[in-house]
């Protein structure tokens, strides 16, 4: 529909955000942060618990509303952007519901809804959410219930269903945590090669050496960005000790 | 105006309480009476098509002599319909106690209609004022937890006893004649379902079932993963107010038989059961259905031959068919614990690139 538009420029920036602040009353959460992400970037937040990187999320995806500053996504503003197609977003393992009888190829079919709108999955949409399913290789659990599924198994479901979105931009929630380690490598590599094919990622994550081996770009967050370059730097800086530095002697007065 | 077109609605507004023949539609204009009219017309075809199930199996409880057994058994499959239908996406967000403040609105609706035609004699059915007062009454839950973020007991508990405490003094307020009709928006009743009941029934069923058709993907993906669902560009809030509306809608239907206490339970508990016995969600909604139709038939049945309340039994074989199918479930699990498939390795671009993740 409106997505050429979007289109005209392909190398406008994805996400845009320019002095974004964000405070539950007095104490900002997010401070004056301004960040640009090109298309094809692959680009990793990270920073101590409570350093506003779930809440820069929420702002970039227009769940919250900025106190100050602009929040573009694809251009137009986060809080009014309506091309759900376009995203794909991987939550932390909390969000969806627990004990609701729904199998795995439900939960990927879910994916296309934003494509379908009211209509009904056609033959191709199927093809699309079975080939999702295949690649996170859930394809045996197709028709198993989610909520049955060990933690890691549910969080492939829930990558299948960002990827069957065919979205231009993945955005991930600390993707990884509950997931056994040997899925977390084959996980980064499926992001990769995702990145490979110009698809944006956008990653929150706490752990910090998988950041460094696989995003081509760090941003350190605590309230304000500490640190924002290519991960090889990121290693060398000392960010990450300011950062965390600042986060514990910040965490006393809440 | 042109109520006079309504076949049957001569001025009975004295006979407040909803007492058969219950006081006239207030639908004003050629449309209502259209609308009307089909309605009164699918009620008919439904009186002809018991007639023949009588004829054929000779049950006396649709003896075509009992004309309200054959309204009480539509509205019946109509509520085993939609209540579990709507409760589906309720259980599963935890709002299994929405119907039940719900009703008491609507108690407070059915008491603002009964005061109304007992004070001013507007002569309107007390079901569609209790349509009114629990649509807005859902709003106002829905407006709540928006502005605060989330739905909690607090509120929906506030809710429930200011509907029910507004009824119990309007209704004390005039006590004489209301006093009788009381009972049966209580506990429901199967004799006192109008045709002009049964109607309005059928328009809330056909505005339900549509809304839910047409909006199943919103619904269920809101359902799941709210935050999921916000992102992939479905207006979350939008789609919680139609379905709490809805809600109003599916529990004032019901309350006719099912009475303002029990009315809930439909919305719950055929759901519980289809949870516990059904691997994935349209299963989950069919089985609902299923369970559901089954026990208000049941029930509806019971309640002819033995004499006794519809609401109180039909909930009561609902239940005793929730303990089945949790046991039922426990049987299915037991047998289904072999061997899980083996989880597939992670294929970047169709590359077997994580060997180690299988077998685990």
């Amino acid at each position: 529909m409106s997505t050429q538009e979007f289109d005209a420029d392909p190398d406008a920036p994805v996400i845009e955000l320019s002095g974004v602040s964000f405070g539950y009353a007095a104490t900002p959460v997010v401070k004056d942060v301004s960040l640009a992400v090109d298309p094809g970037e692959y680009v990793a937040v990270v920073g101590p618990n409570g350093s506003g990187k779930s809440t820069l999320l929420q702002l970039t995806l227009g769940l919250l509303e900025p106190d100050a500053g602009t929040v573009r996504l694809f251009g137009s503003h986060a809080d009014r952007f309506d091309n759900g197609e376009r995203v794909g977003y991987v939550a932390q393992q909390a969000s969806a519901a627990r004990e609701m009888p729904i199998t795995v190829r439900e939960v990927v079919k879910m994916g296309r809804f934003p494509h379908v709108g009211f209509g009904r999955l056609s033959s191709e949409d199927w093809a699309i959410v079975d080939d999702a399913l295949s690649t996170v290789g859930m394809s045996a659990f197709a028709d198993r219930r989610i909520t049955r599924l060990s933690g890691g198994q549910r969080q492939r479901a829930f990558i299948a269903r960002a990827l069957a979105g065919e979205a231009d931009l993945l955005v991930l929630d600390e993707p990884t945590v509950g997931v056994d380690a040997e899925s977390v490598d084959a996980f980064y590599t499926l992001l990769g090669a995702l990145n490979a094919e110009r698809i944006t990622v956008l990653l929150i994550e706490h752990d910090i050496a998988a950041v460094a081996e696989h995003a081509d770009r760090v941003v350190c967050l605590n309230r304000e960005v500490y640190f924002d370059g290519s991960s090889g730097e990121f290693v060398e800086s000392d960010a990450l000790a300011r950062a965390f530095g600042t986060a514990s002697i910040g965490g006393e007065d809440g | 105006m042109s109520l006079a077109a309504v076949p049957g609605v001569v001025a009975v507004t004295t006979v407040a309480g909803g007492l058969p023949p219950t006081p006239l539609f207030p639908i004003q204009g050629a449309l209502g009476d259209l609308l009307f009219g089909v309605l009164l017309w699918f009620l008919e075809q439904w009186y002809w098509l018991m007639d023949w199930i009588y004829y054929f199996t000779g049950l006396e409880v649709i003896n075509p002599r009992y004309r309200f057994m054959h309204r009480a058994l539509l509205v019946g499959l109509c509520v085993g319909v939609m209540a579990p239908l709507i409760g589906t996406f309720l259980v599963h967000r935890q709002l299994a106690l929405i119907g039940d403040a719900l009703a008491h609105t609507g108690f407070a609706g059915v008491a603002v209609g009964l005061f109304l035609n007992a004070v001013i004699d507007l002569g309107v059915s007390p079901y569609l004022t209790a349509v009114v007062v629990a649509m807005i009454a859902a709003l106002f839950i829905e407006l709540i937890s928006e502005v605060t973020d989330a739905y909690n007991d607090v509120s929906m508990a506030i809710v429930l006893s200011t509907g029910f405490a507004l009824g119990t003094t309007l209704i004390s307020l005039n006590a004489g004649g209301l006093a009788v009709g009381v009972n049966q928006f209580l506990f429901g009743n199967l004799s006192t379902v109008s045709p002009q009941s049964a109607a309005i029934l059928l328009a809330l069923f056909v505005v339900i079932v549509g809304t839910v058709a047409v909006t199943r993907n919103q619904l269920l993906y809101i359902t799941f993963d709210e935050t999921a669902a916000a992102v992939s560009g479905i207006s979350v809030n939008w789609y919680n107010r139609v379905m709490v509306m809805l809600t109003a809608m599916v529990v004032v239907g019901a309350m006719q038989i099912m009475g303002v206490i029990l009315v809930a339970a439909m919305l719950v508990v055929p759901v519980a059961g289809a949870t516990q016995v059904s691997r994935s969600f349209s299963e989950s909604l069919v089985v609902s259905v299923v369970l559901a139709e089954l026990a208000v038939l049941l029930g509806i049945g019971i309640a002819y031959y033995g004499g006794v309340t519809a609401g109180g039994i039909i909930v009561l074989v609902a239940v005793a068919i929730y303990v089945c199918a949790v046991a039922l479930g426990k049987i299915q699990s037991a047998r289904g614990d072999r061997a899980p498939p083996e989880t597939g390795s992670i294929n970047a671009d169709g590359a077997d690139v994580g060997s180690g993740a299988g077998g685990d």
